[in-house]
Order: structure tokens, then C-alpha cells, then sequence
């Protein structure tokens, strides 16, 4: 049973331009909430381990995000200080959490008139608060209060869209949005981290360096909900089926993957039509749906995440170019 | 010649410091309030504002920061009967402005009779050939007008300035309003204010009663925006989100099958009624200024066939003209019949010699506006300037008169503001809000006050410093 649109649901579609603002909003809120975590495990290894370590630790998050090659342009060497301050807030960062804030704002303002008061004012109360936050450099003693505020924020945001916006076509492109950035989060997460704690197969199903892979749960606050399921049995293989396969678990890809599902099934209803973003899910679906995590790691997990990360890419093509993001 | 301010009227206190009738509930509430609590309220509600996004975008700034227009907790008040007659005077002038348009766009009777020199058309930047012999659907022009009026005495209100192009700030008209109900909300259980929080409904309404022929009973209208970047970006996005309309920018348009469409999730879907907030100049870059992007090519010609409704119609701006405001009292008679309601402000018109003369004798006295100015850019203040400004306006002035209309430096009245120390007055103007269909004239009741936050001054203009009060018109 259908729990969204009524039947007069095609007589008025939103504009491409405000679709695809409303579904870059999400990612950049996603993206900036998920980097958030990153640090914050992040910062949580350097005060357990060594100093080389910890250099390795940051040099991985930014190889996570993306932003290394920037980084490496502007700075010699990976201390915390200057990766956080760099992630977070650096000008010469393009893709920094601020940066990130401030164009799910400057989106939110562009497509005002399709989000909900509730949900504009938490966006811009959300950007206040993160821009004077973020005016200067962050100080250690201050980095877990600035990570829990940006979590905060975007969490804010994302309640308000549950409680308050029509389940309508905005809300679909909306949770689109959020369920793609956080699948493509996770998945570079368990790629970079795995590829780094793993250097050859024969490691899997080892009993490993428990503080390593407490970090890799900690990057996407799985920590205690894998604990609870586990009975704290830290072995790659069940790390890598929680956070690939286990559908409870709101950060793993099927997860993800199911919620895409859900809200590309929506915007079929809607439009009385699939098109190709709905091609390019099914391939997803190929990957995720009556696999084992044995099957991954026959084909290899590097080689398998690679391609999820590239199906997903399409799906997110797909919707651009099905619904009119762009003229 | 006096170089002292001149005696003002003040809108809540009387010479004698007795409060007048229209502040007098408001007198006794105030009375019982600790000033504490109130300069408190004064820091919420500029928080209020900054949360709910209620900015504007200053032109000329580098930052291109978004800015907070000055809020006055202190409402401008006037009474029903005071109302009931300026509304009289502002439905009087807008039936005008409308014959006046298009008249000037069919058979010109009013330059044929003599009572308007041709010049003014000619030299009018404004004036759209384009439009001739055109009706727009519903023969309206002016679908919403904005009527700037001051006050010098008890019943003194002119009319200032007429805006029938875009006139802005309704939507401040709209939040100060839910500012000042969520701030004392007790105020308004005991002072009875007539509500504006219909606006929206009466301007979807409004625009709706003028879709073109065809367009079924529930029209299309959109609120066209320069983007996020322009300075009034805040108000389209609010009242289109108001009216439930769809807001949207020159990319999202595309002319064909003889339709304005919209690019939408689902294919392109036509539009009947464009509510634009962009100027004439860049409306059809096919048809006016072809470097624009902000405007849909081809508007025009789907205009010129029937096939939508644009508001304010294309060409509206030549009443603009400060010229032509000058001729406003004969305007108003010659297309209603009936002398004026509402006064103009007396205007030497520096295209004529003798006129000319004497404003270059007094600049030191007067306001020299530009013709087509507007926003409180260009204009001299005589009495506030220094000498070296004036001379640099006069050499302006004589290299080119006609460019220029001047008035007297008006005493207008003052309405108290809250300061450190307390009330203290500052001078006011109004700007009601008008909407013209077929069915009507609707004037919503009082309309949007701006206040100079200076000492002494007399420029109102957000774009120059000014604030704005919440208007209240007495449900008396």
C-alpha cells in the first residue's frame, strides 16, 4: 500500500532548478553531518594512540573526503589542528563543512518557497550558529562541541523535514538526496579504511587490532549498535556485513539502499512513470539484494565498493537528468 | 529665509504633550510596560528577523552581505475615519493611473486636449511602443501599485510618489505585523488593529481575476525573480510562498506551442498569470535589452497574442516619471471627473525656465529629485547638504533641467521611535499597498511605514539607512 500521494498528485510538479536545489541541500547537510563523525573519530584516535599514527589517521580522512590533493597544496604536514581547521573552515578548502553549510543555505533560499518555514529557519538558525562557531580556528578543547554542533544542526534540519513538509515530491527528492550522499559517505568510509587495515585477504576473519576497528565503526557512530549485535566479536568480515548488509542499521548501503528504493518508488507513483534513475537503482540492487558477505569478499571488498560507489553516481545522474535539474 | 527646522506634526503627541485620539489605548498599554523588558524585546525581535531570513541585499556593497532593515517597536497608528478617507483619495488615484495608461497607449486623449505636452511621452524612458494599441488582459496595468504618501497635519496626507511598477516592501508590511503579534501579543487583546494578513490570499486572487481568456478557474500564476541575489530576493520567495504560487527564475521559462512554460519534474507546463519582479528592460531579451538573462525570450510576443498576463504590465512605468507626477492632479481629473482626494506635493518642474530659476535660486531649501530616480538615489537635500554638494548638484542641474523636478523640504510628520533614552520622534512616510482586477480596487488597511533613524532626518529609503514600524489602522 502506497503511503504518500493522493490521486491529483500530477497536477502540479515542481520546477527542475527547485528538484535538484532540494536534493543538493540533503547531500551538502548529509556530507557536512557525516564529515563531522569522521573528525570526531578521528580526533578520538590520536588521543589513544602514537603520533605517527594519529599523522596516518588524518592523512586517511582526507583521502576519505576527497580533499587531500587541496590539502596537501596549502599544508606539509597532517596534525590534527590543521586537518580540522582545514576540513571545517579553511578558505582555501572548497569543500570545507562551512562552505558546505553555507550552500544548503543559499540552496534552502533559492528553493524557499518549496521548503517549510520550520525547515528554512533551522537551516539558517543551523548556518548562524555553525558561521560564528567556525569564525576562527577551532581550538582541541573546543573540537568536540564544534562536531556535535554541526551534527546538531543537520539533525535539526532533517526533523524538521519529517515533521513538518508534505510527503510529496519535494520530500522525495529531499530523502533521495540525504540516502545518496550517505550511502557514497559509507561506502568510501569501509573503502578507505578497509583497503588501509587490510593490506591482503588472509587478514580477514583474523581477530584484529581492536582499536582500528572501533575507529571504522566510530566513523559512522555504528560503535554501540555493533557492540549490541555483536557481543564484541571485532572480525572484518561481520564489520564489513553490518555495515554493508545489515538493513537496521541506518548507515549501512542496504539501508541506503532500501530508502533510495523507497523514495524512487514515490516519485514513480507520482509521475505515473519509472525512467532511468529507476534502470540505474536496479543495477544497485543487483549488487546489494540476496548477498552474502562472502560473495564480497570472493569478488574482492575494494573491487565491490568501487562499484557501488560508481552505481550510486548513476542513480544520482539518472535523477538530474530524468526530473530536469538543469535545462 | 529660515534655515530652522520647520514645526513639525507629531502623530501621537499634540503641542500641549496631550496624546492624540489614534494613540491613546496604545498610550495607556505602554504606560504599564518596564522600559527593561521593552529594550529586551528590541534585541528579539532583530533575532526574529535574522532567523526567518527577512533581508535584503544592499546594491554598491562589495560583501553583498545580507542586511536587516531597522525594526521600530513603536507602531505608526491611524485612525478608521483618517483611513476611510485616505483610502477614498488612494482608490481615486490608482482608478486614474490606470485610465491614464492606457490612454497614453491607445488614443492619447489627454495630450490631444492639451492638459500633457507630448514631450513627456517622448522623453519618457519608460514608454514601451511596444504596447501600443494593446490592452492587457482585464484592461489592467497597474495589477499592484504602491502610493507613497507624507503627512504635515492633522489632515494633511500628499501623495508623495506614486509607484506603479514594482513597488516593494509588503512583505515587511506582513512580518512586521507577526513581529509585533509575537512580541505583545496582549496589545492586540486590547487595542483593536484591522488585520493585513490577507494580502496574499487578496493578491492571488487578484492576479487570478486577471488571467487571460482561456485560462480555466484555477490559473497558473508564478512570481518571477531576478534570483537569490537581488535585493528584494526575499520578498519574492515570501509571497510567492504566501499565495502558493510558483517562484521562478528567466531559466526555468521557455516560450513554445505559443505558451510562457515552466521547466517542471515533468516536463515543461505553461503559465497564465507572471507576477514579474523583474524590470521591462530585461523581460524579453528578443524584444528589449537582448544581453539580459534574467527574462524568458519571446515574452512579449505570447503577451502581445493573449496568451498571459504579466504584472505590472510592460510600459506601467511611464507613470513613474516624476514629470509626469507633476501633472498628477490634472490627470486625476481629467479621466474621473472629480477633483483630487489626496493632494500632490507641489513640484517645480526644472524643464520649464521660470521653474528652473527659481529652484536654482532656493536649492538650499528644496529636494531635487531625478525624473526617473528612484530609491533615494541621485536626489539633493537642500537643507541637509553642504555647500560644496550643492554647487556639484547645480552644475548637474543646469547641464541638464529637464532630468529634474524639485519640491518643497517638507515638514513631515513624526511618530516616536525607541531609543537608549527613551521616545523620542523621528519623521515617517506610508506606503499602502493597492491591488486593481476587473472586480475592484483592494487597499489593504495601512500599509508599510518607513521611518529615517536619524535625528532630524528626512530620507525614509532602506536603501539609505531607513527603518520601518509595524501600521496600524484602528478597527474603530
Amino acid at each position: 500500500m502506497t503511503d504518500g500521494y493522493t490521486c491529483g498528485a500530477m497536477e502540479k510538479p515542481m520546477l527542475g532548478r527547485v528538484a535538484g536545489g532540494i536534493f543538493w541541500m540533503y547531500r551538502y547537510l548529509e556530507r557536512a553531518e557525516n564529515t563531522a563523525r569522521l573528525l570526531a573519530a578521528g580526533h578520538r584516535m590520536t588521543l589513544t594512540r602514537g603520533e605517527d599514527e594519529a599523522s596516518q589517521e588524518w592523512r586517511s580522512i582526507l583521502t576519505t573526503l576527497g580533499q587531500l590533493a587541496d590539502y596537501d597544496r596549502h599544508n606539509d604536514a597532517y596534525s590534527g589542528a590543521q586537518v580540522c581547521d582545514f576540513v571545517l573552515r579553511s578558505r582555501n578548502n572548497p569543500q570545507s563543512v562551512l562552505w558546505m553549510f553555507e550552500r544548503a543555505r543559499a540552496n534552502a533560499r533559492a528553493c524557499r518557497s518549496a521548503i517549510t518555514r520550520e525547515v528554512w529557519e533551522a537551516i539558517n538558525e543551523g548556518w548562524m550558529t555553525l558561521r560564528d562557531l567556525l569564525a576562527r580556528p577551532v581550538r582541541v578543547t573546543n573540537l568536540d562541541a564544534v562536531l556535535a554542533a554541526i551534527r546538531r544542526e543537520s539533525t535539526l534540519a532533517r526533523g524538521a523535514t519529517h515533521g513538518s513538509m508534505l510527503r510529496n515530491e519535494t520530500y522525495s527528492f529531499a530523502r533521495a538526496g540525504t540516502f545518496l550522499e550517505r550511502a557514497d559517505n559509507t561506502a568510501r568510509i569501509l573503502d578507505v579504511k578497509y583497503y588501509l587495515l587490510l593490506p591482503s585477504i588472509a587478514y580477514v576473519g583474523t581477530v584484529l587490532d581492536t582499536g582500528q576497528w572501533d575507529n571504522v565503526l566510530r566513523s559512522v557512530s555504528a560503535e554501540r549498535a555493533y557492540s549490541w549485535l555483536n557481543a564484541g566479536r571485532m572480525d572484518a568480515r561481520s564489520i564489513a556485513e553490518f555495515l554493508i548488509l545489515d538493513e537496521r542499521f541506518p548507515r549501512s548501503l542496504m539501508f541506503c539502499h532500501l530508502a533510495m528504493r523507497e523514495n524512487l518508488a514515490a516519485l514513480a507513483r507520482f509521475h505515473r512513470r519509472e525512467g532511468l534513475p529507476h534502470e540505474a537503482l536496479a543495477r544497485a540492487d543487483a549488487m546489494l539484494s540476496n548477498k552474502r558477505v562472502d560473495d564480497i569478499f570472493e569478488q574482492g571488498l575494494h573491487q565491490f565498493i568501487l562499484e557501488f560507489i560508481g552505481c550510486n553516481a548513476a542513480i544520482g545522474n539518472a535523477i538530474s537528468e530524468e526530473y530536469r535539474f538543469v535545462s | 529665509m529660515s534655515t530652522a527646522e520647520p514645526s513639525r506634526y507629531d502623530e501621537m503627541l499634540a503641542p500641549d504633550g496631550s496624546v492624540r485620539a489614534a494613540y491613546r489605548d496604545y498610550e495607556q498599554w505602554l504606560e504599564r510596560q518596564d522600559p527593561a523588558v521593552l529594550r529586551r524585546k528590541g534585541g528579539e525581535a532583530e533575532s526574529f528577523f535574522r532567523r526567518t531570513g527577512i533581508t535584503f541585499n544592499v546594491y554598491g556593497e562589495a560583501d553583498a552581505e545580507e542586511r536587516l532593515i531597522p525594526f521600530d517597536m513603536v507602531p505608526r497608528i491611524i485612525t478608521g475615519q483618517e483611513w476611510r478617507r485616505l483610502s477614498r483619495g488612494i482608490e481615486q488615484r490608482v482608478r486614474a493611473l490606470n485610465a491614464f495608461i492606457h490612454d497614453l497607449y491607445h488614443r492619447q486623449e489627454i495630450i490631444r486636449s492639451g492638459r500633457l505636452p507630448v514631450r513627456l511621452l517622448r522623453e519618457n524612458s519608460a514608454w514601451l511602443p511596444q504596447m501600443v494599441g494593446f490592452t492587457p488582459p482585464g484592461g489592467v496595468y497597474t495589477h499592484i501599485v504602491g502610493i507613497d504618501l507624507v503627512r504635515t497635519g492633522p489632515d494633511q496626507f500628499m501623495v508623495l510618489e506614486d509607484n506603479a511598477r514594482t513597488p516593494s516592501g509588503v512583505s515587511y508590511m506582513l512580518e512586521n505585523r507577526e513581529t509585533m503579534m509575537s512580541m505583545f501579543p496582549e496589545l492586540f487583546t486590547q487595542v483593536k488593529v484591522r488585520p493585513v494578513s490577507g494580502y496574499p490570499r487578496s493578491l492571488a486572487a487578484s492576479l487570478a481575476a486577471c488571467a487571460p481568456d482561456g485560462a480555466g478557474p484555477k490559473p497558473t500564476i508564478a512570481v518571477l525573480t531576478p534570483g537569490i541575489f537581488n535585493s528584494a530576493y526575499f520578498e519574492h520567495a515570501f509571497l510567492a510562498d504566501q499565495m502558493g504560487a510558483e517562484l521562478v527564475e528567466g531559466s526555468d521559462l521557455r516560450v513554445f506551442d505559443g505558451r510562457v512554460q515552466m521547466r517542471t519534474t515533468d516536463g515543461f507546463r505553461p503559465i497564465d498569470v507572471l507576477y514579474r519582479r523583474v524590470d521591462d528592460e530585461y523581460l524579453d531579451p528578443l524584444t528589449f535589452n537582448p544581453a539580459s538573462v534574467l527574462g524568458v525570450p519571446g515574452i512579449m510576443d505570447v503577451y502581445r497574442a493573449g496568451r498571459i498576463t504579466i504584472a505590472n504590465a510592460p510600459g506601467t512605468g511611464v507613470a513613474d516619471d516624476k514629470a509626469i507626477y507633476s501633472f498628477m492632479p490634472e490627470i486625476v481629473k481629467f479621466y474621473t471627473g472629480e477633483n483630487p482626494i489626496l493632494p500632490n506635493v507641489k513640484t517645480w518642474r526644472c524643464a520649464d525656465a521660470d521653474s528652473l530659476k527659481y529652484v536654482l535660486e532656493n536649492l538650499s531649501e528644496l529636494v531635487v529629485k531625478e525624473v526617473h530616480g528612484s530609491g533615494g538615489y541621485g536626489m539633493l537635500i537642500g537643507p541637509t547638504s553642504s555647500k560644496k554638494e550643492i554647487e556639484a548638484f547645480r552644475a548637474k542641474l543646469v547641464a541638464r533641467p529637464e532630468n529634474y523636478i524639485a519640491q518643497p523640504t517638507l515638514a513631515l510628520s513624526t511618530c516616536p521611535i525607541f531609543t537608549a533614552k527613551g521616545l523620542a520622534p523621528r519623521h515617517v512616510d506610508l506606503r499602502p499597498f493597492v491591488l486593481v482586477s476587473p472586480e475592484g480596487v483592494d487597499i489593504t488597511p495601512g500599509g508599510l511605514t518607513r521611518v529615517a533613524m536619524k535625528k532630524g532626518s528626512l530620507v525614509v529609503n532602506s536603501s539609505q539607512g531607513g527603518g520601518t514600524k509595524d501600521s496600524w489602522v484602528l478597527d474603530d
